[in-house]
C-alpha cells in the first residue's frame, strides 16, 4: 500500500484544537472542523452539536476530491481553496499541508477577507504540527513501538461487532 | 487508509461497494441502513440524479461497537456504476480500506460484471492499490431473478482468486449483512498485522 494509516495523538490532538479555537475567535466563525482528505472527521470546535459533523466531513472531502480533479482537468495541482456562499452562512474550505482540510462556518458577522486572512496563519501552524504528527508516526512504526489497540485482536471480538 | 486517533479512542474504516450499473450497491446500503439500530449509524446521503442513479457516491457512517476500548467505525460508501461515470469512480476509491464487488447475477449482465471488474482494478492500480492485497470480497446480487447465470460460472468470471463470496438478494436483505462482515473482518485482520 502506498500510503500508511493515519493516526492520531492525544498531545497533538490537543495542539490542533488548540489552533482552531483561536481561530474560531479570530476570525469569528460559528464552527470550524479539521477533515481527513478521505472524509473522516478529525476534530471540530464551535457550535458543532447543531451540525451532522460525520455526513459534513464526508461530503467536504467529496467536493475537495470533485474540484481537484477539475483542477488536474485544466492543468492545475489543486484548488487549494473554496468557498461556497449561501443566504445566511457561507463555507470556507481549504486545504493544509496537502493533506487535511480545514473547514469555516461563518455568516454575517463575519467576512471573507476576515476569514481568509485568519486562515492563511493558522494553515500554517497546523501545517507544521500534522508533518510532525506524520513524523511522530513513522518513528513509532520504525521502532516497531507502536501501541496499536488490535494487535490483540481476536475472531470473538469481530464476531461480537456484529451480534 | 484507515484513521486511528487515540486521543478520542476511535478507529473509522472506508468500505467502497463497486460494480456495473444497477447492480444493487445503493441497495445494499439502502438494506443495511433499514436494519441497523438507529443509535449505530449516521444520516444516509444519496448523491443522485432524479432518477435516482448515483451520480458521485451514497454513503453511511456505521458505528459497530467497541473493541478493545476502541470505537469502531465504517464508512460505506458506493460508487456511480455507469461506465460514464468512471472520473468520479477514481476519487471515491481513495483511501478504500476494503472493497465490495457487487455484481449482477443476470445473464444479460455478464459482460458489464467483467468490464466493471476490470475497471476497479485499473482505477486502483491509478490510485496506488492492488486488488490482490487489499481486503475484498465479491457479492452475486439479483440471485432471486429467473435468468441468473450459475454462481459456479460467476465465480470462474469473476473471483479466479476465490477471495470470499456471497449470494444475496439485496433488495429482501439476503446475503447483505454477510458481505459487509466479511469484508469489515477482513480490513480488522489487515489492522491487526498492523499495514
Amino acid at each position: 500500500m502506498t500510503t500508511s494509516n493515519m493516526v492520531m495523538y492525544e498531545e497533538e490532538f490537543q495542539e490542533l484544537n488548540k489552533v482552531i479555537q483561536r481561530l474560531l475567535v479570530e476570525a469569528n466563525a460559528k464552527v470550524i472542523f479539521l477533515v481527513d482528505k478521505n472524509g473522516q472527521l478529525i476534530s471540530g470546535v464551535g457550535e458543532t452539536d447543531r451540525f451532522d459533523t460525520t455526513s459534513l466531513a464526508s461530503l467536504t472531502a467529496g467536493n475537495i476530491a470533485a474540484t481537484g480533479g477539475l483542477a488536474k482537468l485544466i492543468g492545475e495541482k489543486e484548488f487549494s481553496i473554496l468557498f461556497h456562499e449561501g443566504e445566511k452562512d457561507n463555507l470556507h474550505i481549504s486545504i493544509v499541508g496537502g493533506r487535511v482540510i480545514l473547514v469555516v462556518l461563518f455568516d454575517n458577522r463575519s467576512s471573507l477577507g476576515l476569514v481568509r486572512l485568519r486562515v492563511k496563519k493558522s494553515s500554517e501552524e497546523l501545517s507544521t504540527i500534522f508533518e510532525r504528527l506524520v513524523r511522530k508516526t513513522d518513528e513509532k512504526e520504525k521502532k516497531g513501538a507502536s501501541e496499536f489497540p488490535f494487535a490483540e485482536i481476536t475472531d470473538d471480538d469481530i464476531d461480537n461487532l456484529f451480534s | 487508509m484507515s484513521f486511528i486517533n487515540y486521543a478520542s479512542r476511535e478507529i473509522n474504516c472506508k468500505i467502497v461497494y463497486y460494480g456495473p450499473g444497477l447492480c444493487g450497491k445503493t441497495t445494499n446500503l439502502q438494506y443495511v441502513y433499514q436494519k441497523t439500530a438507529p443509535e449505530a449509524k449516521g444520516k444516509m446521503i444519496s448523491l443522485a440524479t432524479e432518477t435516482e442513479r448515483t451520480l458521485f457516491f451514497d454513503f453511511l457512517p456505521l458505528a459497530l461497537g467497541e473493541i478493545h476500548g476502541f470505537k469502531t467505525r465504517f464508512h460505506l460508501y458506493t460508487v456511480p456504476g455507469q461506465v460514464f461515470y468512471d472520473a468520479s469512480r477514481k476519487l471515491i476509491l481513495k483511501g478504500v480500506d476494503g472493497v465490495v464487488f457487487v455484481a449482477d447475477s443476470q445473464e444479460e449482465r455478464a459482460d458489464a460484471n467483467i468490464e466493471s471488474l476490470d475497471n476497479l482494478r485499473f482505477n486502483l492500480i491509478e490510485q496506488g492499490y492492488d486488488l490482490d492485497k487489499l481486503p475484498y470480497v465479491v457479492q452475486y446480487n439479483k440471485r432471486d431473478l429467473p435468468n441468473v447465470i450459475s454462481v459456479d460460472e460467476l465465480r470462474r468470471d469473476l473471483n479466479p482468486t476465490n477471495v470470499p463470496d456471497f449470494e444475496a438478494c439485496a433488495t429482501t436483505g439476503e446475503g447483505v449483512f454477510e458481505t459487509l462482515k466479511a469484508v469489515a473482518k477482513l480490513i480488522l485482520m489487515d489492522l491487526k498485522k498492523g499495514k
